[in-house]
């Protein structure tokens, strides 16, 4: 067990409390560093999606886990970082400008959807960025001379300092990797500072945030420009990896996957993003799994059995059904929402911290340590 | 012309009057208690001070400024910082951020600067985190510093709000019920603190107050507000024998 002597002020600002985070992040860093040229690049390719994802989840995790506004849109923030990139594309602008645009205007617009977003709480609030979701679909599908309608954009490869950054190559990966790390610092070091601190005041209490001279109407407006930049850069990674974008592909089923980022990795910490972006990544080959192998394996688990090979054949029929069943996908995230609210509310990093105490307390970890207690004086006199 | 002042300050809901042409002055430096019993309208006066609502009538002057049209959060920007009746600290961040948001009305950096963090922005925060410190030597909250304000009791939330305000460097702190839900001890240590304010911080306090002993020790003056109306206004004494104050109160 370590135990920490505070000896400046500074010991509360930096982001390494103590020399351990340095040795594992280190650890970390030289793991990613080789994992392009180790792994198989499927699981390369699906890395980039983590990041990819993990970057929106970062982005998600300031409006919604630290300034306490709900968004089911970021689907449609995505989808505006990916055409802005590639509509520029079209005109040979190079790709460090149609990147940094395609952040700059979706943060933009991230501040004007802030603004009627002022007077909305809860609900209302999710209806209302779901709203803007379809509202950015139909525009995408509907104005064709910019965003080819239903055809979709192609997007070509990344053109940087004469060389070609193809979608599959470690440049890519390592690209996607900068863009993750450097917004996670950009989010510590504003969350250490007065804005993010306004932004936890303002989701714990509107009015002693008032009270204590922040603007609150402000900092919502910030919070969801930064949100939607953020999103937006990483929806012209986005765009890179697929190579082809359509509006079909940023539907509310998309926003509803960064709500689970965000939500199964835990919403208090910067940590959820990462491990829900991996957890999601994930989902799909198991997916493939279900659907390519379960039913053999439950068949012949029922052969085993004494099942004859009719019933087996019948048993294997049926559970190929069920797993390609249409929008099986949609009832998974369902019922792994449900579950981590009622049983994990902190997420899987929350309980990666408890583990890490289980630990740390050895033998003396006490259950109760983590239980969640009633509070019974909240005023809610003066929203 | 006074510090603080207040000039036929209403807040009528529909029929209602829960404050009812109310004015009152506060001096610099003094200690001044408004009592009355339930639904008197004493937080409400302190809710239209502080801009949570909007006075239906009337003025409020600060320093000689009129900021009854001053937003909320412009308020606190002027020196005037408050605490609640109910607790509003922000529960799931720690002691430490708490009392950082306090420094709000002081912090000067930009946005761009705080994303990547640069030397004016450390110092600036070594700069809050050094005049936090002072507040919670003041106060005893040593114990607490990193702790979630979730897990802590009713008295220790109530001492860290009293912080959260002084961290702000007011120049007029409005108390509302310091000392409820307090035990014996914890009301001692908080009319201790409450002098405090005035003799060594020199900041003028307005506090809502049911606890009768409390006022007598800390103010200067008393109001008592019945049905939104000024009933008395006075010494401690004068107050509590004012024929209006004592029929208000046990009815006669």
């Amino acid at each position: 067990m370590r135990f920490l002597f505070k000896t400046d002020y500074e010991d509360d600002i930096r982001l390494f409390p103590h020399s351990g985070y340095v040795w594992s992040y280190g650890a970390l860093f030289v793991l990613l560093a080789i994992a392009p040229y180790v792994l198989s690049s499927y699981l390369v390719s699906q890395l980039v999606f983590v990041c990819i994802y993990a970057t929106v989840g970062v982005g998600l995790l300031i409006l919604t886990g630290f300034t306490g506004q709900a968004s089911l849109g970021h689907a449609a923030f995505l989808a505006i970082g990916a055409y802005t990139a590639a509509y520029l594309q079209q005109f040979n602008v190079p790709f460090p400008v149609y990147f940094l645009a395609a952040g700059l205007l979706t943060g933009v617009i991230g501040a004007i959807v802030g603004f009627p977003a002022l007077r909305l709480q809860g609900i209302y609030l999710v209806i209302a960025t779901i709203s803007f979701a379809f509202i950015v679909e139909e525009i995408l599908a509907r104005w064709e001379s910019v965003t080819h309608g239903n055809e979709g954009m192609r997007i070509k490869t990344i053109q940087l300092l004469g060389t070609q950054i193809s979608r599959d190559s470690p440049t890519f990966y390592f690209l996607c990797l900068a863009v993750l790390v450097l917004t996670i610092v950009g989010s510590l070091n504003l969350l250490r500072s007065p804005t993010g601190r306004a932004f936890i005041a303002i989701r714990d209490s509107e009015t002693a945030a008032r009270s204590m001279g922040i603007n609150v109407a402000l900092y919502k407006v910030k919070s969801f420009a930064i949100s939607a930049a953020i999103t937006g850069f990483a929806g012209v990674l986005f765009a890179h990896k697929l190579s082809f974008i359509s509006p079909e592909m940023f539907t509310l089923q998309l926003s509803i996957e960064f709500i689970i980022v965000i939500l199964i990795g835990g919403t208090f910490s910067l940590h959820g993003a990462v491990l829900g972006a991996i957890f999601i990544v994930m989902i799909d080959p198991f997916l493939t799994y279900l659907k390519d192998d379960m039913p053999g394996v439950i068949a012949g688990v029922a052969a085993a059995l004494g099942a004859g090979s009719e019933r087996a054949g019948h048993i294997r029929d049926g559970v190929a059904a069920f797993a390609s069943a249409n929008g099986l996908k949609g009832a998974i995230y369902g019922v792994i929402i449900v579950l981590f609210v009622l049983f994990e509310p902190l997420g899987l990093y929350g309980r990666w911290l408890k583990i890490k105490l289980f630990f740390q307390l050895f033998p003396l970890y006490k259950r109760a340590t983590f239980k969640r207690q009633k509070i019974y004086v909240k005023s809610e006199r003066n929203r | 012309m006074s510090y603080f002042r207040a000039e036929n300050i209403s807040l009528h809901f529909g029929g209602l009057k829960a404050v009812d042409a109310v004015s009152f002055a506060v001096e610099k430096g003094e200690i001044l208690s408004i009592i009355g019993p339930n639904g008197a309208g004493k937080s409400s006066i302190f809710n239209l001070i502080s801009r949570i609502y909007t006075p239906t009538s009337g003025r409020i002057f600060f320093e000689d400024q009129d900021i009854t049209e001053v937003p909320a959060y412009g308020i606190a920007r002027l020196g005037i910082a408050r605490t609640f009746q109910n607790i509003e600290l922000f529960e799931n961040a720690t002691v430490l951020n708490n009392l950082l948001v306090g420094r709000h009305r002081h912090s000067t950096t930009q946005l761009w600067q705080e994303l990547l963090f640069l030397p004016g922005v450390r110092a600036n925060e070594k700069a809050h985190r050094r005049r936090v410190e002072q507040v919670i030597e003041l106060l005893d909250l040593e114990p607490y510093r990193d702790k979630l304000i979730s897990g802590l009791p009713y008295g220790v939330r109530k001492v860290i709000e009293l912080a959260r305000a002084l961290c702000s460097e007011p120049k007029l702190i409005l108390l509302d019920e310091p000392s409820s839900g307090l035990n014996v001890e914890e009301t001692d240590d908080m009319s201790f603190w409450i002098r405090d304010l005035k003799s060594e911080l020199g900041i003028t306090v307005v506090m809502v107050e049911h606890d009768m002993t409390l006022v007598n020790r800390v103010s200067d003056r008393v109001i008592a507000l019945n049905y939104g109306r000024v009933l008395a206004m006075g010494s401690p004494a004068e107050v509590q024998g004012h024929p209006d104050v004592v029929a208000a109160y046990l009815g006669a």
